[in-house]
């Protein structure tokens, strides 16, 4: 079965996730293979998710760890022994 | 370790939290848009997960019930300030609404290291912002925090197959907002360290 450009993008998620069911997948696949434009797009779209998972991007505020406990030991506090 | 909590030992409570202390507050980020908001409501989400912890029930994971908590608590913040219109939490995507990538010829893998710039950060930290809530929580959940598609499903109270088309939708709008910025400061960034090149 071949399968045009914007049918590929539909899968393009469930690709990189690995999901597809075997024949879709190899489908894809050689679309793929040929389309420098859809190639380009799962590339570009697998390249930005790595890039916004990555740990640096949303930091916790310095001392956000040490605030956090002493409101706890606070809440502590306020139920009593 | 919530039995012990649960039996008196509330000391073991820091321990118990201590792992997603980053999951919680980048969920109450993205919804609270600025630092402060976000860790107050990080915080709240804390100790009323503590509050509620009898209310527990082990057939969910920790972590999703504290993400469930977390948005709980984010929402209510936001409806008191009235600052977003709130949208319904399984409210079916409108079917035609951005789900076309950005159309590229070629790709050249931009290296981990760019996260190092504030300005790739900040082009990235607002991309996420304005994904619609719908989409931006699955994002976040599935590819920020790395739970399972069921976890999400779970964390958010929504059907498996919702959370497939979300992920699939914010992942494109992504990919549409930050792959043709994200090349050209790449491109920039090269003119800049590499004069002589």
């Amino acid at each position: 079965m071949v399968i045009d450009c914007k049918h590929v993008w539909n899968y393009i998620s469930e690709y990189l996730d690995g999901t597809l069911p075997e024949e879709t997948r190899d489908t894809v696949q050689k679309h793929l293979d040929h389309c420098e434009i859809c190639s380009a797009i799962l590339d570009s779209t697998r390249n930005v998710i790595i890039l916004i998972a990555d740990d640096r991007v949303f930091e916790l505020p310095v001392g956000f760890s040490e605030r956090l406990h002493a409101r706890i030991d606070l809440e502590f506090m306020r139920i009593g022994p | 370790m919530i039995a012990a909590v649960l039996a008196g030992e509330i000391q073991l409570y820091h321990d118990l939290v201590r792992p997603y202390e980053r999951s919680v507050y980048v969920m109450a980020l993205s919804y609270m848009k600025n630092r402060e908001d976000a860790e107050d409501v990080a915080q709240e989400a804390f100790l009323r997960a503590f509050r509620k912890l009898a209310s527990f029930r082990a057939e969910s994971k920790f972590s999703t019930w504290l993400i469930s908590i977390t948005i709980n608590e984010a929402r209510t913040r936001l409806r008191r300030q009235a600052l977003v219109r709130m949208e319904p939490l399984d409210q079916l995507p409108d079917e035609d609404k951005g789900t076309s990538p950005a159309l590229l010829r070629d790709w050249r893998e931009i290296p981990s290291e760019a996260v190092e710039r504030d300005e790739v950060r900040v082009l990235i930290q607002r991309a996420v912002e304005q994904l619609p809530e719908i989409y931006r929580q699955v994002f976040l959940l599935r590819d920020v925090e790395e739970l399972t598609i069921n976890e999400t499903a779970e964390a958010l109270n929504i059907s498996i197959p919702s959370i497939k088309v979300r992920l699939h939708r914010a992942r494109m709008m992504l990919q549409k907002q930050l792959a043709p910025q994200l090349r050209t400061v790449n491109r920039t960034s090269k003119r800049r360290w590499l004069p002589w090149s």
